[in-house]
């Protein structure tokens, strides 16, 4: 339509009025509703400001760097009674940042796993998953959180009754304490022993990758990188001594003493999380692998190739293709969902900042707009990420 | 096009509607029929504020809602209300979803000041203790370095928990949960050592464990908490009503005046005070922009102070608080009301 009237203009040489060129209106009505919508985000803002101001509510960030006073349980960066605000926030985010990469590890090989045995030949091992995708994925995960921590965990031993496993690690209601190292100076050779190893594991790869490309020979690369990584920091360990003592758990007045302690909360966090997300990535999985035509199995297999080759060199690198736009979604979604832990105890960043740090500053306004930004920009990140790799591993036609 | 010229209509209707200008909280109430009162939610604390099964909601903080509400309507049933939890009570206020919070909140110099809020009386004079299980062998507060505690989210207990232990030099572990539900449970299923919240708290909490009896209460008291009803701040003519229709019943159990006896206190009573309060002398009602009937409503239809007590969290209810600081200034308490003249 469009053309046709610009041809028609052309045509005629007679300039046509502005309202009757249909751009030109486009482009108007387009200017006046984002008008509209910047003046209705102005009078938000300036009503919000003016009602703040009118009820004598104070405002600003200046808050930040106010004492906080309240402990906060489960910290990865040091944090005592006398931190600020804006160091609870970061307690906060380090935390649900921690739960979101562990949380989305987990969820990705469980999911794969389930994913794959729900297309098993194995009819007992095929239902199975069945039934794992259709019970996770219909129970609300609050309620799973809340089954974990307060159904499963919870009815562990109390602390003085914990279960002893070989002396060294702890199970109990309070969580899992294990033995920690502690370094010692001189420790700083075993990260370049490792580095090393790492570094090894790379180039071996990349040989093996060209030999086959040239000669058609497979290697075993996986197995000697894994050796190498493995290898090369125990043998320098061995030589120059490991510089590093144990710290064991030990019971001492209320609680374990020493040792490293996994919080119970994070712990049933971490598994409600990803069993639940697992559930879903299990269908996106299979879906994505029936997506793959049967004749590229069919083909694999009729050149000789092993079953399980014909799965991880032929099938699962097609289905990826149809498997990463909707797994973004399911990381985007675990992250979030994170935010659910205030309910049993895990202090990430809703509970720490829009909960704790809100209500002792009275800042609502201020304690909002940081945590819906922090989760915009990390659902962003986890999003530019997953569109990347998305691109890395589309079809390349040759 | 039909569409755009819709939404442009909506905004501008947006932009414009919101000019008018502000009735007061008093206007607001009687033209809406009921005073909205926000309370201990989701599920209610006993004794404070808690639906009974038949779903009326009774408690010593809903009696202020239910005082306030005789002294407008001559109606204590004319209120709704509103469950909160301890994040969103100062909200609702500011926001005016609510009228009046009366939901154990602790009076702080904060609060007062940055929060947009003015607290207008004190109905229960508390401080912050910790529960602990018997069998733990603990007698003091101060025995609780590297104990695990805890805790609900949103309330000055957080903080003063940090305090206390940071004065006293104590090692602290905190467990902090959204509900007070579920800081109970936790702690009830051993993830604890020990539970803080106000002492009255602790009392309705115990209530609700497994076993009441294997748990004490320590001594110690490790805050003040003045615990009373707020209103928005600006509105003085509303913080006058409620705190007064607070201060009556408080002036109603100095007098002796009860439900059981009002009627007849107010045909017969010559303490120009009595009289003045009960509407027969003077129009301290019309003062308060209210009916000279309003303290004699509240009286008739809530009790006096003592009353409410002893009925929500009393001696004889299940909680068994003692009055200890909240009983009358006159009998050695620190509850006092000014001179209704």
């Amino acid at each position: 339509m469009t053309g046709m009237v610009d041809r028609a203009d052309r045509f005629s040489g007679a300039t046509v009025p502005l309202w009757k060129n249909r751009t030109a209106r486009a482009l108007f009505y387009q200017a006046v509703v984002l008008g509209l919508l910047v003046l209705l985000t102005a009078f938000f803002v300036h009503n919000t400001g003016v009602n703040l101001a009118k009820r004598g509510i104070a405002s600003g960030f200046g808050f930040l760097n106010g004492v906080a006073g309240f402990d906060i349980s489960f910290k990865l960066v040091s944090y005592s009674l006398t931190s600020s605000y804006g160091r609870a926030l970061l307690i906060g985010l380090l935390n649900t940042l921690l739960v979101a990469a562990v949380g989305v590890v987990l969820a990705t090989v469980l999911g794969f796993v389930v994913g794959v045995a729900r297309l098993s030949s194995n009819w007992i091992i095929a239902k199975l998953a069945a039934v794992y995708v259709d019970v996770i994925r219909n129970i609300p995960l609050l309620a799973q959180l809340i089954f974990w921590y307060f159904g499963v965990l919870s009815t562990l031993p109390g602390v003085r009754q914990s279960i002893d496993l070989l002396g060294l690690f702890f199970l109990n209601q309070r969580g899992l304490y294990a033995p920690v190292p502690e370094l010692q100076p001189g420790f700083g050779i075993m990260p370049v022993a490792l580095l090393v190893g790492a570094l090894g594991a790379v180039l071996v790869s990349a040989w093996a990758r060209r030999r086959q490309m040239m000669t058609g020979q497979p290697f075993h690369s996986f197995w000697v990188g894994l050796g190498l990584i493995v290898g090369v920091p125990m043998i320098v360990g061995l030589i120059f001594g490991f510089r590093m003592t144990w710290s064991f758990p030990e019971l001492a007045g209320f609680n374990f003493k020493g040792g490293f302690q996994i919080a119970p909360e994070f712990i049933a966090l971490l598994v409600g999380l990803s069993i639940h997300t697992s559930a879903f990535i299990a269908e996106i999985v299979r879906s994505g692998v029936q997506a793959v035509s049967h004749g590229q199995t069919e083909a694999g297999l009729a050149l000789g190739l092993k079953r399980g080759i014909v799965t991880r060199k032929i099938v699962l690198p097609q289905a990826l293709r149809v498997i990463v736009p909707p797994l973004t979604s399911q990381y985007l979604n675990l992250t979030k969902n994170s935010s659910l832990a205030v309910f049993i105890g895990f202090p990430e960043v809703v509970a720490v900042f829009a909960g704790t740090t809100l209500n002792q500053t009275g800042q609502a306004v201020e304690c909002i707009a940081i945590t819906m930004a922090i989760y915009l920009v990390i659902s962003l990140l986890i999003s530019l990420f997953m569109n990347w790799y998305n691109r890395h591993i589309a079809l390349v036609e040759r | 096009m039909n569409k755009i010229a819709m939404i442009a209509a909506a905004a501008v209707a947006v932009v414009f509607a919101t000019g008018s200008a502000k009735a007061s909280t008093l206007d607001d109430v009687k033209g809406r029929g009921q005073v909205t009162c926000g309370v201990n939610g989701p599920s209610g604390l006993a004794g404070f504020g808690a639906p009974d099964d038949k779903g009326n909601w009774t408690g010593l903080d809903v009696d202020i809602c239910r005082a306030v509400a005789a002294a407008v309507f001559g109606d204590a049933t004319k209120v709704k209300y509103v469950p909160l939890g301890s994040k969103e009570r100062f909200t609702a206020l500011q926001s005016g979803e609510i009228d009046l919070l009366a939901r154990n909140s602790t009076w702080t110099l904060s609060r007062d000041t940055d929060l947009g809020l003015d607290f207008v009386a004190v109905n229960y004079y508390d401080g912050q203790g910790f529960m602990v299980r018997k069998e733990l062998g603990v007698n003091s507060a101060k025995e609780l370095s590297g104990a695990t505690v805890c805790v609900q989210t949103g309330t000055t207990t957080e903080k003063n928990l940090g305090d206390y232990f940071r004065a006293n030099n104590l090692e602290l572990k905190s467990v902090v949960f959204e509900t007070s539900d579920q800081a109970r449970q936790a702690y009830d299923e051993g993830r604890c050592d020990a539970y803080t919240t106000d002492a009255s708290g602790l009392a309705a909490e115990r209530t609700q464990l497994k076993n009441p009896a294997d748990n004490i209460i320590l001594p110690e008291i490790i805050s003040k908490e003045p615990l009373g009803p707020a209103v928005r701040h600006g509105d003085n003519q509303w913080g006058d009503i409620v705190r007064w229709s607070f201060f009556a019943m408080i002036i109603g159990e100095e007098f002796g005046i009860t439900q059981a006896n009002v009627d007849q206190v107010k045909s017969s009573s010559d303490n120009p005070e009595v009289r003045r309060l009960l509407g027969v002398e003077d129009e301290m009602g019309k003062m308060l922009g209210l009916d000279n009937a309003w303290a004699y409503n509240i009286l008739k239809q809530v009790g006096n102070y003592g009353e409410s007590f002893e009925r929500n969290v009393g001696l004889k209810t299940p909680l068994g608080l003692a009055r200890g600081l909240n009983e009358l200034w006159s009998k050695g308490g620190l509850q006092y009301a000014p001179p209704a003249r």
